[in-house]
C-alpha cells in the first residue's frame, strides 16, 4: 500500500466509513439486491465447521456462516460485527463487549451473551490453536447480562483486542455444542451459524450451495442471493474459469502467479491484493543455528547481501508482494521500517563480510558450503531454491540442493534436520500471535512446525516479547515492538525473503467483496451484484 | 552402409556427442548462471534460444543438458545390460531350478509398471545421478535378460558348446567365451535402443521434479517451463526438440545396427 492511500484510509477508518470505501467498490452506487456469486473452492474442506479445523478452505466457505464479534479494517483496526461495540479497562484486563441487538442463528433460536461465553470460554479453547494462545491468559468470561459479555485477563495483553475475527474466534451456537463431542456432532454436518447465508446443499466433490439468511441481523443485508462454491482441483481449469467468465471469483491459490500478468489485462475483472492483511505470511530460509558455520552474525549478513530479493519479487512472483526485511509483515501492526536494518543485493559487500571473518575461499573459489531444503509447494519455491544457489554460488558459498516431498519437508524442517531450509509463517495481526512463536526459546519444540525451529535463543528477545504482549497500552507495546525489529533484523536468525500476497481477480460486476483485511475469508454480507 | 536413416541419426548423434563434449567452450558460464534478462525471445542479443525465466540462457542449457542426456543414457542402459546379461545367460545356460528361479524374478519385476517403480526406487534413495542411473537400470534390464536367455538356451545345444564342454572347459569360460560372442548381436541392438529408452526416463523423471536438482538435464528444463508455456514458448520447445532428435537419432542407429548384424532380419525387410 502506498502512502497516500493508507493514510487516505488512516482517515477514512477514522470516519467509520471504511467498508464502503474499497477497491472495485463504485463510489456513489447503492448496492442492488439479488444475483449469484459463483466461485471456486479449493481443495474441498473436510467440514464447515472452523471451531475445529484452522485450514484455508474451511474458513473460506465458513466464514460465511459463522462470524466473530469484530472485524477488522485494512489497518488492522478493529470495527463491530457480532459486537457493535466494546470497552477496555484502563489496566488493560477487562473487555466488555456489546452485542448486537437482534442476533438469530439460522434455527431461529436467539445469538445471546451465553453463546459467547460458550464459544470463547468453553468450546474454542479446547478446539482452536490460535484462540488458546488469548484463551490461556483469561481469568473468566462472564455474561453480564444477554447482551454484554465480559473477558478478564489475568494481566495485560495488547493483541487481545485483535483476536476477535471469525478465523480466530468464531461464534458457536451453545444450545447446539453444549455437553457435547464437538467433533462428532450430527450437526456438523448441517452447519448453523449467524452468518448472511446458510448451507443449502454440498454435493461432495462438486460443488458447496450457500444460500441468503432471509433472517439476517445487519437489515436489508446480505445483497446476494446465494454463492456457489464449484470444486476445481486443476489449476488450468480455475485460470480458464475466471477467463471465461464460468467463475466469478478467484482468491487466494486459485491463481498461478505467472497467469497473474495475463488476467490483469482482463478488462472484466477487478484485481487486488488487498484483503490478505490478517494472514500476511512472510518467506524465509530457516537457519539452523545449532551448526557452528551459522553462528558467526557476519555470515549470516553476508548471505543476507548475497540475495537478490527484488528480482524474486520481480520476476518469480510477477510483482507480487514485497521484499520482507524484519520480523514484522508491513501490512502487520506495530510493523516499524525506520528501525530496520536492510540488506539490498550487494554480493561485493557479502564478501567483504566474509574476508573480515576470515573465511577465506580455497583453491576452487568457495569459502563456505551449505545444504538448502527446497519447498516442495511448486515451480516458484524450486526457482528460488535455483536462485539462491546461483547468487550464493558468486560470492563463494557453494549450495547443494536438497529436494523431498511435502510430508519430507515437514518432517526435517520440523525436527531440525537442515542447514537452511525455505518456509513461510502467517503473522496474524499481532506480533504476540504469529512473530513471537517464531523467535521465543520457550518455544523451541520439536516436531512442531511455525515454532523457533531455528533454535534461536536470546534472553533479551525472549524478555522483550513478553513485555510486548502484556504492554498495557500501543505506544509502549510499539516502542517494544521496534525494538525488537531492530535486533531481530539486525540479528538475522532466519533470512528474510518476502512478503507474499495472494492474487484476488473477481468480475467487475460485483461490488464490495473484499472490504476489509479479511479479504475473501469474510462473511460477504455486503457483496453485491450491478445487473 | 546403404539404410540412410541410419546414416542420417549417426550424423545426428554424433553432432550431439560433439555438443555435449564442446559444452564448455561456447558456453564458458554454467548453465545455471543467470546470464540475461529474464524469459528473452529466442534472437535476443547473446541468447540464441532466449532465456528462462531466472535469465538463465536456453542454448547453454541444451548444450550442458546433452551430457547429462548422454551420460545418463549410456550409464544406465549399461546398468541394465550388465544385469540383463548375467541374469539371462545364467538362466539360459544352466536351466532347470536356477532358470525357474531367475525367470520368476524377472517376471517379478516385469509385472510392476515399471516407470512407478522407477519413481518409489529414486525417491526413496533420494534423487541423485547415481540414484538415477542405477533405478533406471533396475526396471529396464527385464528385455534383455530374456533375449539373452532365448539365445542360450539356443546356443547351448549346438556342436561348438557341446564340444566345448566335451573338453572339460569351465562353466564360466563356456559362457564368456563360447556363447556370449555369438549371443551379442540382439544384445547391442536393445542396448542401443535401451540408451534412448533411458534418456526418456530420465527426462521424465526429471520433468516430474526427481531429477538430480544440481544437473541441468533437458528434462528439468521442460518441467521448468511447463507452468509458462503460454508466456514463453521457447523454454519447452528446444529441450523438446533436443530430446526427440536424440532419441529418434538412437532408434534410427539402432535399427540400422539391427540390420547390418543380423542379415537374415535384412532379407526379410527387404522382401
Amino acid at each position: 500500500m502506498d502512502w497516500s492511500r493508507r493514510k487516505f484510509l488512516a482517515a477514512a477508518s477514522a470516519a467509520g466509513v471504511v467498508p464502503s470505501l474499497l477497491p472495485g467498490s463504485a463510489g456513489a452506487q447503492t448496492p442492488k439486491r439479488g444475483g449469484t456469486l459463483r466461485t471456486i473452492i479449493n481443495p474441498e474442506p473436510p467440514s464447515l465447521i472452523t471451531a475445529l479445523n484452522v485450514q484455508f478452505p474451511v474458513q473460506v466457505v465458513g466464514s460465511k456462516i459463522y462470524q466473530g464479534l469484530l472485524r477488522y479494517d485494512f489497518n488492522l483496526k478493529p470495527y463491530p460485527c457480532l459486537a457493535k461495540s466494546w470497552t477496555i479497562s484502563p489496566d488493560g484486563r477487562v473487555y466488555t463487549f456489546t452485542l448486537q441487538d437482534k442476533v438469530t442463528w439460522h434455527d431461529g433460536e436467539p445469538f445471546s451473551a451465553d453463546d459467547v461465553v460458550f464459544s470463547a470460554g468453553k468450546m474454542l479453547p479446547e478446539t482452536h490453536p490460535r484462540w488458546r494462545i488469548s484463551s490461556d491468559r483469561l481469568e473468566s468470561v462472564k455474561a453480564l447480562d444477554p447482551h454484554t459479555v465480559q473477558f478478564t485477563l489475568k494481566q495485560p495483553f495488547s493483541a487481545f483486542i485483535s483476536t476477535f475475527l471469525s478465523f480466530g474466534c468464531p461464534m458457536y451456537p451453545k444450545h447446539i455444542y453444549d455437553g457435547k463431542d464437538y467433533r462428532t456432532n450430527p450437526a456438523n454436518s448441517t452447519p448453523i451459524g449467524t452468518g448472511p447465508f446458510k448451507l443449502k446443499e454440498w454435493k461432495r466433490g462438486s460443488f458447496i450451495h450457500l444460500v441468503r439468511n432471509d433472517n439476517y441481523w445487519d437489515p436489508g443485508k446480505p445483497y446476494l442471493d446465494e454463492i456457489i462454491y464449484d470444486v476445481v482441483p486443476d489449476s488450468a481449469q480455475r485460470v480458464a474459469a475466471i477467463e471465461t467468465g464460468r467463475t466469478d471469483l478467484v482468491q487466494n491459490n486459485d491463481i498461478e502467479y505467472f497467469d497473474v500478468p495475463r488476467l490483469k489485462q482482463q478488462k472484466n475483472l477487478v484485481f487486488t491484493t488487498k484483503g490478505n492483511e490478517v494472514v500476511s505470511p512472510i518467506a524465509w530460509m530457516d537457519i539452523n543455528l545449532r551448526l557452528p558455520k551459522f553462528q558467526d552474525k557476519r555470515f549470516r549478513k553476508a548471505m543476507m547481501h548475497a540475495i537478490d530479493r527484488q528480482f524474486i519479487v520481480d520476476k518469480l512472483y510477477f510483482g507480487l508482494g514485497k521484499v520482507a526485511n524484519g520480523p514484522v509483515a508491513s501490512t502487520t501492526l506495530f510493523y516499524d521500517e525506520k528501525v530496520l536494518v536492510k540488506y539490498p543485493y550487494d554480493p561485493k559487500k557479502a564478501i567483504e563480510l566474509m574476508d573480515e571473518m576470515g573465511l577465506k575461499p580455497d583453491a576452487k573459489g568457495v569459502r563456505q558450503r551449505v545444504n538448502v531444503l527446497a519447498l516442495p509447494y511448486g515451480e516458484v519455491w524450486t526457482r528460488q531454491a535455483e536462485l539462491v544457489k546461483q547468487q550464493f554460488g558468486k560470492v563463494g558459498i557453494e549450495v547443494t540442493i536438497e529436494t523431498t516431498d511435502s510430508a519430507g519437508w515437514f518432517q526435517r524442517d520440523s525436527n531440525w534436520e537442515f542447514e537452511l531450509s525455505f518456509n513461510f509463517v502467517g503473522q496474524f495481526m499481532d506480533p504476540a500471535i504469529g512473530v513471537a512463536r517464531v523467535y521465543l526459546s520457550s518455544n523451541i519444540r520439536k516436531g512442531v512446525l511455525a515454532t523457533n525451529v531455528e533454535g534461536y535463543i536470546n534472553p533479551k528477545i525472549d524478555d522483550l516479547f513478553a513485555r510486548g504482549a502484556t504492554a498495557p497500552n500501543a505506544e509502549e507495546a510499539q516502542k517494544i515492538y521496534s525494538e525488537i525489529q531492530h535486533i531481530l533484523s539486525d540479528d538475522v536468525p532466519v533470512l528474510y525473503l518476502t512478503e507474499l500476497q495472494f492474487p484476488t481477480f473477481y468480475n467487475s460486476a460485483f461490488h464490495d467483496v473484499v472490504v476489509n483485511s479479511d479479504g475473501t475469508l469474510g462473511d460477504f454480507d455486503g457483496a453485491w451484484k450491478a445487473t | 552402409m546403404h539404410n540412410r536413416g541410419a546414416v542420417a541419426g549417426a550424423v545426428v548423434l554424433l553432432l550431439v556427442v560433439i555438443m555435449a563434449i564442446l559444452a564448455p567452450v561456447f558456453f564458458p558460464a554454467s548453465p545455471w548462471d543467470m546470464v540475461g534478462a529474464p524469459l528473452q525471445p529466442p534472437g535476443s542479443p547473446d541468447l540464441l534460444l532466449g532465456s528462462d525465466m531466472l535469465g538463465r540462457n536456453i542454448a547453454s542449457g541444451i548444450a550442458y543438458g546433452a551430457r547429462v542426456s548422454l551420460v545418463i543414457g549410456l550409464v544406465s542402459a549399461l546398468v541394465a545390460v550388465v544385469i540383463g546379461v548375467t541374469v539371462g545367460a545364467l538362466a539360459g545356460y544352466f536351466g532347470g531350478m536356477v532358470d525357474d528361479a531367475l525367470m520368476r524374478i524377472t517376471e517379478f519385476f516385469q509385472t510392476i509398471p515399471g516407470f512407478v517403480l522407477l519413481i518409489v526406487l529414486v525417491a526413496l534413495f533420494s534423487p541423485s545421478v547415481v540414484s538415477i542411473v542405477v533405478a533406471i537400470g533396475l526396471v529396464s534390464w527385464t528385455p534383455i535378460a530374456r533375449i539373452v536367455r532365448g539365445e542360450f538356451m539356443s546356443l547351448r545345444t549346438r556342436e561348438f558348446v557341446q564340444a566345448a564342454i566335451l573338453m572339460g572347459e569351465s562353466n564360466l569360460r563356456i559362457i564368456l567365451r563360447q556363447i556370449l560372442p555369438n549371443a551379442l548381436s540382439p544384445v547391442i541392438v536393445s542396448g542401443s535402443l535401451l540408451v534412448g529408452t533411458s534418456i526418456l526416463l530420465e527426462s521424465a523423471l526429471s520433468f516430474l521434479g526427481l531429477g538430480d536438482p544440481n544437473m541441468m538435464s533437458w528434462g528439468y528444463m521442460i518441467g521448468a517451463a511447463r507452468t509458462v508455456i503460454r508466456l514463453a514458448w521457447w523454454m519447452s520447445v528446444f529441450p523438446g526438440l533436443a530430446i526427440v532428435l536424440t532419441v529418434l537419432a538412437l532408434n534410427l542407429v539402432g535399427d540400422g545396427l539391427n540390420e547390418a548384424l543380423s542379415p537374415r532380419m535384412s532379407r526379410k525387410v527387404q522382401a
